[in-house]
Parts: structure tokens; sequence; C-alpha cells
């Protein structure tokens, strides 16, 4: 008759008890710092924030009364990843394209598929020593050595991957009716596929692509030695063919000084690289989410 | 109605579209080879420039740990033990902290609502940079741990782990923000893979009266293993060839120690470090290091994919 009862003192319901406060307190540990490194530098960066901080250069450290601003690298991070998003889509929507449309499942298609999940694991750094060897070091462009195009270089390397997958899954995700009814109209493959396919799944592609963006905005490794660092504002075109700054680099160079001036124009930096890249990501979850409700097809 | 039907007959498909066609196909086919491209060239070019390293040191650049520009002697063993010992110890932590957190969320401990929450912003820690991590390592974590270490020292000094006198970055605040960034991905690759187990295993295991635990235990996590496995894999990955934030909290130094508690050196951090202003046959060396880290990753990534083919699930 007791059988029928919860017992608390029988040895499996303690330890379903202290398994359950097992997984709880592995839950606060994990969480607890995580929130309060977010919350710390929103509140640390955000308090460093400026106006002036948006339109002025950078002092050259050592002046620890007046640290200046960070435009130069604000604009330079703009620029190199404009790079890296112009080299990178192209390329990664036609060969996810290739994938998911033409491809049939061959040898081929598949070696391709193993080496964007490769290219996806290889460390960023490798990514900044290849275009080193590659542009830096053999002064490929122009004459230049370090500079923003081989920055922008260095981090299409790193999207790359991303573009192709969510290109390649989000096509694989149209249903096939789609094309059968486009093909049976008589329409070309091409037309088909860049009036039909890729509109239905542009949604899912640009959330992917804009989130692998929004990643190597934050990519320091690559590009500290092929893009450097500079002091002075961006003023035209021929800037890209010498060094350039970044938030990433900045706040790197600028926490290891050992002034407090720079150290809280890192703090600022990192401030407006984590509150856009957390809003761009937090965006396009809800608008994840609100396509998944209101999708019909 | 006879007008419809010439219509209807000239009504062929051009020349120029049918070219077009093949031009698309052909254009997406060598867009689709640049990722091939791309990965057999880092490996070419950076095997290439390691060449004359490699040559003059063979494997035993692999087990010195001499770094020394002017003599122009070179050795990576230094880095090479820090890379696997951070990412390791690294792994070792994160592993029960995030598979637990993952079976947090994917029980109903706390309403769904709450447990969404938790998921999502864990998942967005994974989006913020290295770098700001190392900044917040440098100026919270460090002076936060820094009494701590002390104590470790002070009561575990005789484990040659703890041998040295805590003196500001060193390896093991390098392991606790690798932790804070591998967490993510554990979790929310072990939490996918737990709620990809089917609900009916849940139920009979219920159903034969098996405790909510001795459920999880032998046969929701059974069952989520090769995902879990392939997550932790990508996470040990990503922990040898994770490079801002170790550099800037690791200390930098090429003299070889076992104790946690001195300065350290990581292939990956030795690369941000010196690449800049080296020449001459350090160069050379440094590539080689980027090899060894680069082959290091390709051959955990590569089991890891190796993994979820064998043992992904089939229900």
């Amino acid at each position: 008759m007791n059988s029928l009862y919860y017992q608390k003192r029988l040895s499996r319901n303690i330890g379903d008890k202290v398994f359950t406060s097992l997984s709880v307190l592995c839950a606060l540990i994990a969480i607890l710092p995580l929130i309060f490194l977010v919350t710390y530098i929103l509140i640390k960066g955000g308090s460093q924030i400026t106006p002036e901080l948006f339109t002025l250069e950078p002092n050259p450290p050592g002046d620890d009364l007046d640290a200046g601003g960070i435009n130069p690298a604000l604009i330079g991070t703009l620029i190199i990843t404009t790079i890296a998003s112009i080299i990178a889509i192209p390329v990664g929507v036609g060969g996810g394209i290739y994938l998911a449309e033409y491809s049939k499942g061959g040898a081929f298609s598949r070696f391709i598929r193993f080496g964007v999940n490769v290219l996806a694991g290889v460390p960023s750094i490798i990514a900044g020593v290849f275009i080193y060897a590659l542009i830096v070091s053999t002064k490929i462009l122009f004459g230049s050595m370090y500079s923003g195009l081989a920055g922008g270089m260095a981090l299409s390397i790193l999207m790359l991957p991303t573009v192709i997958k969510t290109t390649d899954e989000g096509l694989k995700l149209v249903p096939n009716e789609l094309r059968y009814a486009s093909l049976g109209v008589g329409a070309s493959m091409y037309t088909t596929i860049l009036k039909v396919t890729l509109p239905s799944a542009f949604r899912s592609i640009a959330t992917g692509v804009v989130l692998g963006i929004a990643r190597a905005a934050g990519e320091t490794a690559p590009l500290i030695f092929t893009a450097l660092f500079s002091y002075y504002y961006i003023t035209g075109f021929g800037d890209l063919f010498y060094e350039m700054g970044s938030l990433a680099v900045l706040i790197y160079n600028f926490a290891l000084e050992p002034y407090d001036a720079q150290n809280k124009l890192a703090w600022a930096a990192s401030f407006i690289l984590v509150l856009s890249i957390l809003s761009v990501n937090i965006f396009s979850r809800i608008l994840a989410a609100f396509t998944e409700k209101t999708k019909r097809v | 109605m006879e007008e419809k039907l010439t219509l209807f007959k000239n009504r062929k498909r051009f020349g120029i579209e049918k070219n077009i066609d093949i031009i698309f196909k052909n254009t997406a086919l060598v867009l689709s080879s640049f990722v091939a491209i791309i990965l057999l060239g880092i490996i070419l070019v950076v095997f290439f420039q390691s060449f004359e390293s490699f040559s003059r040191y063979g494997l035993k650049f692999l087990v010195t740990s001499e770094w020394n520009p002017v003599k122009d002697e070179y050795g990576a063993f230094t880095a090479i033990y820090g890379t696997l010992v951070t990412s390791f110890l690294s792994l070792l932590i994160t592993i029960p902290l995030g598979v637990g957190t993952a079976i947090f969320i994917t029980e109903d401990f706390v309403p769904k609502v709450v447990r969404e929450i938790i998921g999502s912003f864990v998942e967005l820690l994974a989006a913020i940079p290295s770098v700001v991590l190392g900044l917040w390592a440098i100026f919270v974590m460090e002076p936060f741990f820094r009494a701590f270490f002390v104590f470790l020292h002070n009561f575990f000094g005789w484990i040659p782990l703890f041998s040295t006198e805590p003196t500001g970055r060193n390896s093991l605040l390098a392991i606790l923000i690798l932790v804070v960034m591998l967490l993510p991905i554990v979790t929310s690759i072990a939490r996918d893979s737990l709620n990809q187990v089917p609900k009916k295993l849940r139920n009979a295991a219920y159903g034969i009266g098996a405790s909510r635990w001795k459920t999880i235990f032998s046969v929701i996590l059974p069952a989520a293993l090769s995902g879990i496995m392939a997550g932790v894999l990508l996470a040990l990955g990503r922990a040898m060839g994770e490079t801002m934030a170790v550099t800037m909290i690791i200390g930098n130094s090429n003299a070889f120690s076992w104790s946690l508690l001195s300065p350290g050196y990581t292939i990956s951090s030795m690369l941000a470090n010196q690449f800049g202003e080296a020449d001459g046959s350090q160069v050379s060396s440094l590539f080689y290091a980027a090899f060894v880290l680069m082959i290091l990753s390709l051959v955990v990534n590569i089991f890891a994919q190796w993994l979820v083919k064998k043992f992904s699930l089939k229900y």
C-alpha cells in the first residue's frame, strides 16, 4: 500500500533531488558570469560615450589627459566589413546555389560541403597568416603592404563558409513544387533560380548572411597583421591601400596600453561593437520567429 | 485563333537564353569550387612558407622550447604545450557545466518561457567578440581572481600545477576565459541534440518506472551522445584556435613551466604577438607553428564531422 505514494527517503528520490540541484547549480554557474559580463560591458562602456568620440581621431598613447575619439576605427570597421561582404556574398551565394540547385549529391558536392565545414573550423588567425603570406608580404596589391583591402580579404575567408551554408540550407527548404511549376511553364533554370527559388528563400539567406557579417565585424585576429592599425582619418578611396584601423584592433591595442585614457577608449569601442552585434542578432532572431509564424508555403 | 497559334510556335527558347543558362550554371560551379581552392591554398601556402624552418629543425621543433631570434634558434614546445593544456583543461570544466545547463534547459524544472529566454541568452553570448572578452578578462576577471590564486598557491603549492607565485596574467586565467567562450557553444549544441531525442524514448522509460534522472542518464544522454560529442569537438577546435582573449590574458611568456599560475603561451597567441615584427627565419618558424596549429584543428574538425556522420541519430 505504501508503495503507491511518493516516498521522500527512497534512494532514487534522494538521488533525483541531488542531480536536479546539481543541474540548477550548473545553469547558475554558467549563466551568472555571462549576465555579469554583458551588463558590465554595457555599463562601463556606455558611461564613456561622448559625442566627440564619433568625430575625433585617437591620440597616440602617452598623452594621458585626452585620448581623442574612435572615428577612424569606426569607419575602418565599416569599410573592412563591406569589402569582406562584397567578396564573400557573391561567391558564397553562387556556391550555395550550385550546391542546392545543380549538384546531384555526387563526389564533388560532397567534397565541397565537407570543405565548407572544414573551412568554418579553420582558426581565424590562420586566415590572417594566409593573407599575410599571399598579399601583404608579396606586395601584390599595387605595392602596398598592410592595407584595409587585405584585411577585408582575410575577413571574407571567415564569412564565406557561413554564407555558403545558409544559402545552401535556405534553398533546400524551398518546396520542389515551386521549381516544377516554374520549369513547367517554360522558364529556364537560371530564371527559375533568380525569379522563384532565391526570392522565396531570401529571408532565411539574408538572416544568415547578416549574422555572418556581424560575426566578422568583431573578428580581430585576421586583422592584426593584414590591416594593422591607423590613427588617422580615412579621407579618400586611396586610403584602402594603406593601414586601416578597426574597432576590434583598437580594443586590442588600447587594452594593453598602460594609460587609463586609452583603456577607456577601448571600453567605449567595446560598447559600440557589442551593442551593434547584439542588436543585429536580436533583430534577426525576432524576424526569424516572426517569419516562422506567418510562413504559408 | 490563327494569330495566337503562330505566337505559340515562335515561342522557342532563343540561343542566347540557352547560353546564359549554361554560363549561369558554370559560374555557380566555379564559385562553389572557390571553397576548395581557398582551403587547399591555405594549406599549401602555410606549408611552403614553413619549409625553411621545417627542413632545418624537422620534428625537433615540436619538442624544444628555445625561441631566440638573436641566436636564430626556434622550438615551439612551450606554445604547443600551452595550446593543448589550455584547450583540454577548459573543455574539462566546460563539459559538465554546459551539459548540465543544457539538461536544465531541456527538462521542465522551470516554465518554458524562462528556459527559452535562458537558451537564447546563452546563444547571444556566442556572438560577443573575443577581443571584448579579453578586455573584460584583463580589467575584471584578473583582479577578481587574484586572491583566489594566492590561496591556491599557498595551500596547493606542492602540486606542480600551482607551484609558482601568481603575478598578474597567467595560463589559468586563459583557461577560465576560454570556459566563458566555450560554454555557449557546448550548451547550445548539447541542447539541440537533447531536444532531438524522440519523446517516446522518454515516455517509455517513465512507463517502466524509471525516475527522471535514471531516464536522463540511461536513455536521453546516451541517445544524444554523438551530437554532444561533436559539439565538444567543435568547441575543442575553437579553443585551440582562439587567439585574442587568450593572447590578452595568458601573459605571453615562452619560458616553459608546469605551473598554471605562471604566464604561458599558445600557438595562436605567439602568432598574434610576433608575426607583425618578425623577419628572416623567425617568419618561417612562425609559419611552421601556424602549420602545426592548422593540422591540430583540421584533425579535430574532421574527426567531429566523421563522428556526426557515423553516429548520427537514426530513429
